[in-house]
């Protein structure tokens, strides 16, 4: 028999049953407990007594709103950024002499002549994010799966922990890190990679080599491998034992049980660290403004010097910007905050697309 | 086909902790041997030895020899992987691959071997469902989640799965405890089946089911909790049931402990 509190009258209130079986259970006075708060309202049900009524203003009530007030503050929040991109960019946006869209350059600063437009900053803002991607997401994986899989458990305890420091690192760091001394192995490889592969678009040059779009990349790549690589390790630990025991009594080999049950298991999980990676190399902002060349033109070789983002031009740009200048910044913010959210709105549709399968598989 | 299986003196552990000693056992060729006992008396943990899969629980290790066919299966050469698909395994709480669809499910071992053309896996999956007579409830929806199915089909989707690799033994730990009785029935109807082809080892809670289904039945018990587990008595299922050479088998199965 469950003992009832003083105070709980809900299991009884809500079973629906009659007075005379509720009363059959026993009482147990608990006497740590305070007496309960307001004594004139029932709190025992007795035989032939009506149930006690429903409490309309219980801290039941408050904390629902307390979650819902939360809870639509963020979508709030989210409507005044938009708002306010949208109306700080009108100014410069109709002032433009250019196709926003198409135009590669950016000179908004002149009044009754500016001349901007997004073309090469989006393009670059997506390359970069698209190499650091492409180099961070496989070692990360392999790192999650290192770490999850085959490591002693002393050895992962510290290698997590490493890693998780790598996170900690503020990206301004990262970035003066990248431009003092990484510059100089990735000037090294970018020869290398030119004088092999320079027939390749990705890996043309004229000669020059330098803060380029490999640079920026490869700092951003080691930027995200933290997120990319904690996220997923949780998720490939939470395979269950009883489908990777499903693999191994198959006589799966550890690769094959990864393959088998952990990384299907794991799929929406992958896809949802890569997309917060994603996230993240698209937003960096200082340590891309302090490695890339900064330049606006839409280029694929990521060797030469040059490449920009969206953010790092927002840096770059706005001390010397004015107001029509800023606007123009806002207009382009405005284009980042729109990718951004095409981005995780894509992610989600993914992992929900699984989701479906998965709940239509338990129905 | 089919194998006999020679356990010599098995004693395994977790970590530190002792949880079977000195098991000898001699289960013979095609035909279903139960395994009963209290909980946490090693009927579990015996099981997962004959095909190495006790040694895949941390700290988990197993000290005596198995011999299939007069091969040692814990000798330092042998390929654990191959060990696990001569000796096949049903588990507990069905465990189909969730993202998979029932057709994948039952050719998932072939795969791991390296069979990739798609007839030759179709006719394998056929055989194997056929054999764990899933069929005919299947086989318009091979390319369904194999979690869509019911307990019950699914526990005989793991069987398919199981004996798709043409295993010499299959092992099965309460494949019936997660299930309702008519699902129960039908996996013990499939068992007496499969025995003509396979060794079949049963770790059972349900005395009744162990008296139905198997030819002989290994009774396990421990002194208290702490002690290891141990092979009380080991003889015909008939002779265990009507006339156990042991008082504690008698306790044990006329409900008096455990």
């Amino acid at each position: 028999m469950p003992a009832q509190r003083p105070g709980n009258t809900l299991a009884a209130g809500h079973s629906g049953v009659t007075g005379e079986t509720v009363s059959a259970l026993p009482t147990v006075e608990v006497p740590d407990r305070p007496a309960p708060a307001r004594p004139e309202e029932p709190r025992e049900v007795h035989v032939g007594e009506p149930l006690p009524k429903r409490r309309r203003y219980g801290g039941e009530t408050y904390f629902k709103s307390l979650t819902t007030v939360g809870g639509s503050a963020v979508l709030a929040i989210i409507a005044a950024i938009a708002l306010f991109l949208i109306i700080e960019a009108v100014p410069a946006l109709s002032a433009n002499k250019e196709n926003f869209f198409t135009f590669t350059k950016w000179s908004p600063n002149a009044l009754n002549d500016a001349h901007f437009g997004i073309a090469s900053l989006a393009f670059g803002t997506i390359l970069s994010a698209a190499i650091a991607l492409l180099v961070a997401v496989p070692i990360a994986l392999g790192i999650a799966l290192y770490l999850s899989h085959y490591a002693h458990r002393r050895v992962a305890t510290i290698l997590g922990f490493a890693i998780d420091l790598l996170a900690a690192v503020p990206s301004v760091v990262f970035g003066l890190w990248g431009r003092e001394f990484f510059a100089v192995p990735v000037q090294d490889l970018s020869i290398w990679l030119n004088k092999y592969l320079g027939w390749f678009p990705l890996f043309a040059s004229d000669g020059r080599f330098g803060h380029s779009v490999l640079l920026g990349s490869l700092v951003l790549a080691i930027m995200i491998l933290p997120i990319v690589t904690s996220l997923s390790r949780e998720v490939f630990m939470q395979t269950p034992r009883e489908h990777e025991e499903a693999a191994m009594a198959l006589g799966a080999t550890k690769w094959e049980v990864i393959r088998t049950a952990v990384l299907p298991y794991g799929r929406p999980g992958i896809v949802a660290s890569v997309m917060l990676g994603l996230g993240r190399a698209l937003g960096e902002t200082i340590a891309l403004a302090m490695t890339l060349g900064s330049s606006f033109v839409i280029s694929w070789s990521v060797v030469e010097p040059g490449g920009n983002t969206i953010a790092a031009n927002i840096a770059n740009a706005f001390g010397e910007a004015n107001d029509q200048g800023r606007s123009a910044l806002i207009a382009s913010g405005l284009v980042l905050f729109a990718i951004t959210l095409i981005v995780n709105m894509t992610a989600r549709a993914i992992v929900r697309r699984r989701k479906r399968f998965l709940a239509a598989a338990t129905t | 086909m089919a194998k006999r299986i020679e356990a010599d003196n098995v004693t395994a552990y977790y970590g530190s902790f002792k949880a079977i000693e000195g098991v000898n056992m001699v289960i013979e060729r095609k035909s279903v041997t139960a395994l009963i006992g209290p909980s946490g008396c090693g009927k579990s943990t015996f099981l997962r030895s004959i095909n190495r899969m006790h040694e895949v629980i941390p700290n988990g290790r197993v000290e005596g020899t198995i011999s299939v066919d007069g091969q040692n299966i814990y000798d330092k050469d042998v390929d654990v992987t191959a060990v696990r698909r001569m000796i096949g395994m049903v588990f507990q709480r069905p465990n189909p691959f969730p993202t998979m669809s029932i057709f994948d499910n039952v050719v998932a071992g072939l795969k791991l071997v390296g069979v990739r053309r798609k007839g030759e896996l179709q006719v394998a999956a056929e055989k194997a469902l056929r054999g764990a007579n899933l069929w005919e409830e299947v086989k318009d929806r091979l390319d369904k989640p194999g979690a869509g199915l019911s307990g019950g089909q699914q526990q005989r989707l793991c069987i398919a799965r199981a004996i798709a690799v043409e295993p010499q033994v299959v092992l099965m730990d309460e494949p019936c405890s997660a299930l309702d009785p008519i699902s129960t029935l039908a996996i013990e109807d499939l068992i007496g089946e499969l025995k003509d082809s396979y060794t079949i080892v049963i770790v059972t809670h349900n005395m009744q089911q162990a008296a139905r289904v198997s030819d002989r039945t290994a009774f396990f018990s421990l002194e208290k909790t702490g002690d290891p587990g141990r092979l009380v008595e080991y003889d015909e299922t008939q002779k265990i049931f009507t006339n156990p050479g042991e008082k504690r088998t008698e306790d044990y199965i006329t409900g008096r402990f455990g």
